[in-house]
């Protein structure tokens, strides 16, 4: 991590032609130096952070007045940062015990008024949860008096998380996770404190940045899918082939504890949709062994989408990982134990991250908590369900083999299609696919849950949702259309975006087949679409000239804009059954 | 540790943390001779002083200061 120096620097010189972000930044105490911190962790990810700050200790009125000059701009996302610090003296100042219960009540009922103000609420709000003073009022039993700081700090903060759940604009900086893993004394400087009135050290800064940035970033579509590990060493102690199945470390053998662990946690982040892959210098059957013969495994093969054993290059072997998943190389974390194999894949792969694990083993969970290296904004249902979908890719690509002719494969696979709009169910999904979706996505106009809600019940939107499944198993949604009318018997494709996993289906013209269907009942006569270029949506632009669309106009961005009519659309030819 | 070494170690850090090559500390040299030493960057560089010499400062002295040669006179007593 970046010291607070390093960023400070790293901002003073922010390159022109980063994609911007403009951002408010509220707090009750100073936040110049966090301000810092964040505009210089956002260069060092290649984004200019465009923060506003809001004058010092003005939250209460900035939010009150519909005419401040808060809630009269637009900002792409807002982070709120009330400190423990003034809780605590607005507790020590109330008069009476009913007050001091309410405390963590009021604040959450503040925070929701934030988060639901008509000018705020489909802006992502980014607030700061309270790392815990302990003020040794009641010593311990502050813990059994419901008024009590201690107490009420808690209830706050388990209440943000409740709320969270609920308020679909919420996204908590969870800092007093940073505090329970820095301690207290490595988070707060008394003497800045007392001179500046800030609540963070010079120390804390830079984390307490990178966790808004993780945030910030994730709600545009950065964000990690899938870890690829090593073997020996790294999943279990020891080297299978040649310690053999009874002398490696797992469980209850040396320091099989850590490896069980570290497999209980990935268990965990499969289970959340992570996909876990292998690939690993060994025999493929004796590197299978384990998963299938050792009692204290807690990973086991049907774990893994992808399970690579050989003794050629990893960077290759991850290559060919990235051709079955469709997913970018930074959006894969490979954790391995030796440093060669590790610089080796950094120097062929740049882009994926590639945690530095500590010598000895014992360290690596620690060290991989403080990574936050799967930073996410929203989980769907469908997530956990990933993993059997690469597994049945796999299949199909055996199958893909033994046809010559495409158009027989695809008919083999027995494809059928559903669109629906939006509804409680896919909203969450949908969402998430306008964040993540980078590479076959149109105009990449990325969505939170309450904007794709709101866009639900509008009359001039209209949503198409896609979901495939095919004689190997349930792609689940895969594709989001949202047309909006722009004038009368004209639509425009505001998004048009299709999970890469099923690229090659012929999905792209059975939806273009659907997005006819829907104009010819609502009696559109012209549709209109544009590609807006980005370093990753090449794959798309010649879509819309394939589906038989005119190009209009090129702006200087390189945007173009194309216009159809409808009644002169020739229907695509497609395997899709409709359903 | 003489006066001396302390204004060269003092002057590398200033020039540091405010990225300024040219600045040179003397006695009596205070805050409103310096661009950019401001009451952000004074907890920069108290911070990076206190690395230096591996001292704590008492917040009592950090506001005290008037001037650089306070400062080092501060330092001095502890080093």
């Amino acid at each position: 991590m970046l010291t607070y120096k390093e960023l400070r620097r790293l901002q003073k010189e922010t390159p022109s032609g980063l994609p911007c972000k403009r951002i408010a930044l509220l707090g009750d105490t100073a936040t110049q130096m966090l301000t810092i911190a964040l505009r210089g962790t956002g260069v060092s990810l290649g984004i200019h952070f465009d923060i506003w700050e809001a004058e010092y200790d003005s939250i209460d009125r900035l939010i009150s007045d519909a005419q401040s000059e808060f809630l009269t701009q637009h900002f792409e996302c807002v982070i709120l940062f009330q400190s423990t610090h003034r809780l605590l003296q607005n507790h020590a100042r109330m008069d009476n015990e009913g007050d001091r219960a309410a405390l963590a009540d009021n604040r959450l009922a503040f925070i929701k008024h934030v988060c639901t103000l008509p000018q705020l609420c489909s802006t992502p709000i980014l607030v700061f949860n309270y790392p815990e003073i302990d003020d040794s009022v009641f010593g311990s039993f502050a813990c059994g008096i419901p008024s009590s700081f201690l107490t009420q700090t808690r209830i706050l903060n388990a209440g943000m998380c409740k709320l969270a759940a609920q308020q679909k604009n919420m996204y908590v900086v969870d800092i007093a996770s940073l505090q329970n893993k820095y301690g207290r004394d490595a988070m707060f400087s008394p003497s800045v404190y007392a001179s500046t009135e800030m609540v963070l050290s010079l120390e804390a800064l830079p984390h307490v940045a990178a966790r808004c940035a993780d945030i910030i970033t994730a709600l545009s579509g950065r964000i990690r899918k899938c870890l690829i590990t090593d073997l020996d060493n790294t999943l279990w102690g020891g080297v299978i082939g040649d310690d053999g199945l009874e002398n490696i470390q797992i469980g209850h053998f040396g320091i099989g504890r850590v490896f069980t662990e570290l497999q209980l946690w990935m268990k965990k982040l499969r289970e959340r949709g992570i996909i876990l892959c292998v690939v690993s210098k060994n025999d493929e059957q004796t590197a299978r062994e384990p998963f299938i013969k050792h009692p204290d495994m807690e990973l086991r093969l049907d774990d893994f989408a992808v399970f690579i054993a050989n003794w050629e290059n990893k960077a290759e072997n991850i290559r060919q990982i990235q051709s079955i998943l469709n997913i970018g190389y930074d959006q894969m974390v490979f954790l391995d134990d030796n440093p060669f194999e590790r610089g080796m894949v950094r120097e062929h792969l740049p882009d994926i991250v590639v945690p530095e694990l500590p010598d000895d083993a014992a360290l690596y969970l620690e060290y991989l908590y403080s990574l936050n290296l799967f930073e996410t904004t929203s989980v769907s249902a469908a997530d956990s369900l990933r993993t059997r979908q690469y597994q049945e890719e796999s299949a199909r690509r055996a199958t893909a083999s033994s046809f010559v002719n495409e158009d027989d494969y695809l008919k083999s696979l027995c494809m059928q299609g559903k669109t629906e709009g939006f509804t409680t169910f896919n909203i969450p999904r949908a969402a998430q696919l306008t964040q993540r979706s980078n590479q076959f996505n149109l105009r990449t106009q990325r969505y939170t849950e309450s904007e794709v809600e709101t866009m639900a019940h509008s009359d001039m939107v209209i949503p198409l949702c896609v979901e495939l499944s095919d004689r190997f198993g349930q792609y689940g949604l895969i594709s989001v259309v949202i047309l909006k009318k722009s004038e009368p018997e004209t639509l425009f494709i505001d998004t048009w975006l299709m999970s890469c996993r099923v690229l090659k289906r012929g999905v792209e013209a059975f939806v273009m087949n659907s997005i006819i269907k829907k104009a010819r009942t609502a009696g559109i006569k012209r549709i209109t679409g544009a590609y807006i270029p980005t370093p990753k949506n090449n794959m798309v632009s010649g879509l819309l000239p394939q589906m038989g669309f005119a190009l209009t106009k090129t702006d200087a961005d390189g945007t173009q804009h194309y216009a159809l009519n409808v009644a002169d659309y020739k229907e695509q030819k497609c395997f899709i059954e409709e359903v | 540790m003489q006066e001396q070494e302390i204004y060269s170690a003092l002057n590398e850090i200033f020039r540091d943390v405010l990225d300024e090559e040219s600045i040179t500390l003397l006695p009596d040299t205070t805050a409103d001779d310096i661009e950019d030493w401001n009451s952000l960057s004074h907890i920069q560089l108290v911070s990076e002083i206190e690395k230096h010499f591996n001292i704590r400062f008492s917040s009592r002295e950090i506001m005290m200061w008037r001037n650089v040669g306070e400062m080092v006179q501060t330092i001095l007593s502890r080093v």
